[in-house]
């Protein structure tokens, strides 16, 4: 039950900070009554919420959509240290705690858990006039980053990536947006002149990780193993000269505190019908099931990916191995794997056995766009077609309700990642599988090496071939982030004849996904793509799966702006 | 002004007042009152029903925590918690501090003197509710009688 005083918040179209755009979340009714009246004299656009898990789903369906959030500590359904953890880590908005209780350990720990105030109660209005302060410097802080950090790298993922971002269209709130965009909002809405004045200078510097910059991290600690990683390893490896062990070492508090809480989120909410992990290579294996059901980061090498692709490997897994008596969608579902991917296979699958590819990329960027299907799990039995008919949803406005993620991933992936050919071909797949499958639950990780059936692909088996090893073949392709989680771009080349083998490592791959969709990107990894460049590829693929799925190009190129990465997790 | 009115408004002043003077309401009331406009003439009306609808339920979780065999004392902190937090809302003051001495007992996981203090923290509660139940009837009487409602004033 959410109680929220307006719906969606708008992006904030009046003067700065007039409209800032608040959400409270209190378990008291009578403060939720009083903050939200005060806030409104303030002329903000206040939303309420009773709830922490509510504050929760309203930040994640509607990324973009609040400048900063307030909360008590005293929750009863989840310490509001911890959702001030959450909301700084995947949405990575300002965060003031409040509490009746002043007690220095409080504010202190409130300070520790990155709150940016800590105000007790009772609360006057005037405390809450100047909460904007917080959402502009965050602002400046960020351009300020940006500027004296860009890398090129940064900057171009973000500025190409993210021009043609809706606001609020991925996740992470404006503050998340590339600099270029936050630049021009600033300058737009704050008439500010100079607020990058002084900063090159004397910022200390934040890093913002960009969507490079995290792959490289992810990469990193998948090589050095998740068990044994360590920020002075990484940071070697990585190989990033202003990048400091101080950068790496908060940025992987960061991405440590993110991966249990999904593991304690897919352990929730996995209830996979009978795909254990059995499958996975015992490193994988162990580690899946040790951690979480879902995208299993720590694996860092080929293999890993091949884990992690959720349920597009397992998908393909399951489809390859016993395609015959498996029902895919069955399988798919129980898998609930990475909504993307499982969703794209499965149904998939028995037509047009496009493995993994589906998986790929659709359920990652946009899942937010698509619609939420929900499968039971039990449903192995159903037979595809009711897949198919439950979907239909063009790519374009999919709306994946990862259960897990709603942070997930689709991170805008940087403009260059290219999804090679054969991913371009399979969009239909994905198209497909997304909006079949609403598993939202992270992907399983178990997929081994997926096996490709051969039969899957009928007309490009080359494309997919069963992964029995894990290594990606992808390795030296440079994967393409946005290939994993952005459907659309492989939409977008989907006419196009020249498939660029972009897939980016499978390292890369499991970098941009943080979040769900990660598990999708993986499963392409397994996948070997022998010959992105081979026309033939394209030619391939059966007539019916273009009319099969008509995904709409138009949308999925709106939305190819490339997800950002999940942004969130990418302040230092 | 009608005599009447006048003498309207002075029994509602004096009634303010004295929930002010006796430390029942802080100055966060006031700031209520401020809150209060014309989109919401009944703003202060509505919190405080929310607040002590809220309120009974607790106290009627805390009667029958303390009533427990074996008491919860973490859940008795919980609420009492609670309460002081939710009494800070409209200025309870009294409320506010019989929670205070509450939670210093119950952290002493004293029962006695928990239960009394719960009895307190009734009393405090059934204070304020009844004063100011009293003034808004006030309130309405001499909105009724076509008087108004003397201005807030911060300084007291």
């Amino acid at each position: 039950m959410m109680e929220s005083s307006k719906g969606f918040s708008s992006p904030r179209s009046t003067a700065f900070p007039a409209g800032l755009r608040v959400l409270v979340v209190d378990d008291d009714p009578t403060w939720l009554k009083i903050l939200e009246k005060m806030l409104k004299k303030c002329s903000y656009e206040v939303t309420t919420c009773g709830l922490a898990r509510d504050a929760l789903k309203l930040l994640r369906e509607r990324k973009g959509g609040y400048d900063i959030v307030i909360s008590d500590v005293n929750m009863p359904d989840m310490d509001g240290f911890k959702l001030l953890e959450l909301v700084g880590l995947e949405m990575d908005l300002p965060v003031i705690m409040m509490s009746v209780d002043g007690e220095t350990s409080r504010v202190k720990k409130g300070v520790q858990h990155g709150a940016c105030d800590y105000l007790l109660k009772p609360i006057r209005m005037k405390e809450l006039r100047n909460i904007w302060q917080h959402v502009f410097r965050k602002r400046i802080h960020e351009v300020r980053d940006i500027e004296s950090h860009e890398g090129l790298e940064g900057l171009q993922v973000t500025q190409s990536g993210f021009d043609q971002f809706d606001d609020g269209h991925f996740f992470s709130g404006e503050d998340m947006l590339t600099p270029a965009k936050k630049r021009k909002d600033l300058e737009n809405k704050h008439d500010e002149k100079d607020f990058t004045d002084s900063s090159s200078s004397t910022k200390k510097a934040r890093v913002v990780w960009s969507v490079d910059l995290h792959q490289k991290f992810v990469k990193a600690v998948n090589l050095i193993g998740y068990d044994k990683v360590g920020p002075k390893k990484i940071l070697d490896l990585m190989n990033i000269p202003w990048l400091t062990r101080e950068n790496v070492a908060s940025h992987l508090q960061k991405y440590r505190l993110y991966l249990s809480r999904l593991q304690k989120e897919n352990d929730l909410k996995i209830s996979y019908g009978g795909m254990k992990h059995s499958d996975l290579n015992p490193q994988d294996a162990a580690r899946a099931l040790s951690r979480q059901n879902s995208i299993n980061f720590e694996q860092n090498d080929a293999t890993n990916c091949n884990s992690r692709i959720s349920g597009n490997n397992l998908l393909i897994q399951n489809l390859n191995s016993k395609s015959n008596e498996i029902n895919p969608r069955g399988t798919t579902i129980t898998e609930k794997s990475s909504p993307g991917i499982s969703h794209s296979l499965s149904p998939l699958e028995q037509e047009m056995k496009f493995p993994a590819i589906d998986g790929i990329t659709p359920g990652s960027y946009s899942w937010r766009e698509v619609p939420e299907i929900q499968f039971h799990q039990e449903n192995a039995g159903n037979q595809p077609e009711d897949c198919f008919r439950r979907v239909a949803v063009p790519m374009g406005g999919l709306q994946n309700h990862v259960q897990i993620d709603q942070l997930l991933p689709v991170t805008s992936i940087s403009s260059k990642a290219q999804l090679p050919n054969l991913i371009e071909t399979k969009p239909l797949n994905v198209d497909y599988a997304i909006s079949s499958f609403t598993q939202a639950s992270p992907v399983k990780t178990r997929i081994d090496s997926f096996p490709v059936p051969t039969k899957i692909h009928t007309g490009n088996q080359q494309a997919i071939q069963p992964p029995s090893t894990n290594k990606p073949s992808m390795e030296s392709q440079a994967f393409n982030p946005s290939c994993v989680t952005n459907l659309e771009s492989s939409q977008r080349n989907f006419s196009s004849t020249t498939p660029e083998s972009a897939f980016t490592s499978p390292d890369e791959v499991l970098q941009v996904g943080w979040l769900q969709d990660y598990s999708t990107c993986l499963g392409l990894q397994n996948i070997e793509f022998p010959d992105f460049g081979d026309p033939s590829m394209v030619a391939e693929v059966p007539m019916h799966l273009y009319t099969a799925l008509k995904f709409d190009f138009e949308q999925l190129s709106d939305q190819s702006e490339l997800p950002v990465i999940n942004q969130g997790l990418f302040i230092a | 002004m009608d005599p009447r009115l006048r003498q309207m408004q002075r029994r509602w002043t004096d009634c303010r007042n004295s929930l002010f003077r006796e430390g029942i309401l802080d100055d966060m009331f006031m700031e209520l009152q401020e809150l209060q406009d014309e989109r919401n003439p009944d703003f202060i009306v509505e919190t405080v029903a929310l607040f002590f609808t809220n309120s009974e339920n607790l106290i009627r979780d805390l009667y029958s925590e303390l009533a427990q065999q074996n008491v919860g004392f973490r859940r008795v902190d919980a609420r009492i918690h609670q309460l002081k937090g939710s009494s800070s809302s409209i200025g309870a003051k009294r409320v506010t501090n019989a929670c205070i001495a509450f939670r210093d007992f119950c952290r002493a996981r004293n029962l006695t003197e928990c239960l009394r203090c719960l009895q307190q923290l009734k009393e405090e509660l059934l204070l304020v509710k009844s004063k100011l139940e009293t003034l808004f009837e006030l309130e309405n009487q001499l909105v009724a009688a076509g008087g108004s409602i003397p201005r807030v004033q911060r300084s007291f």
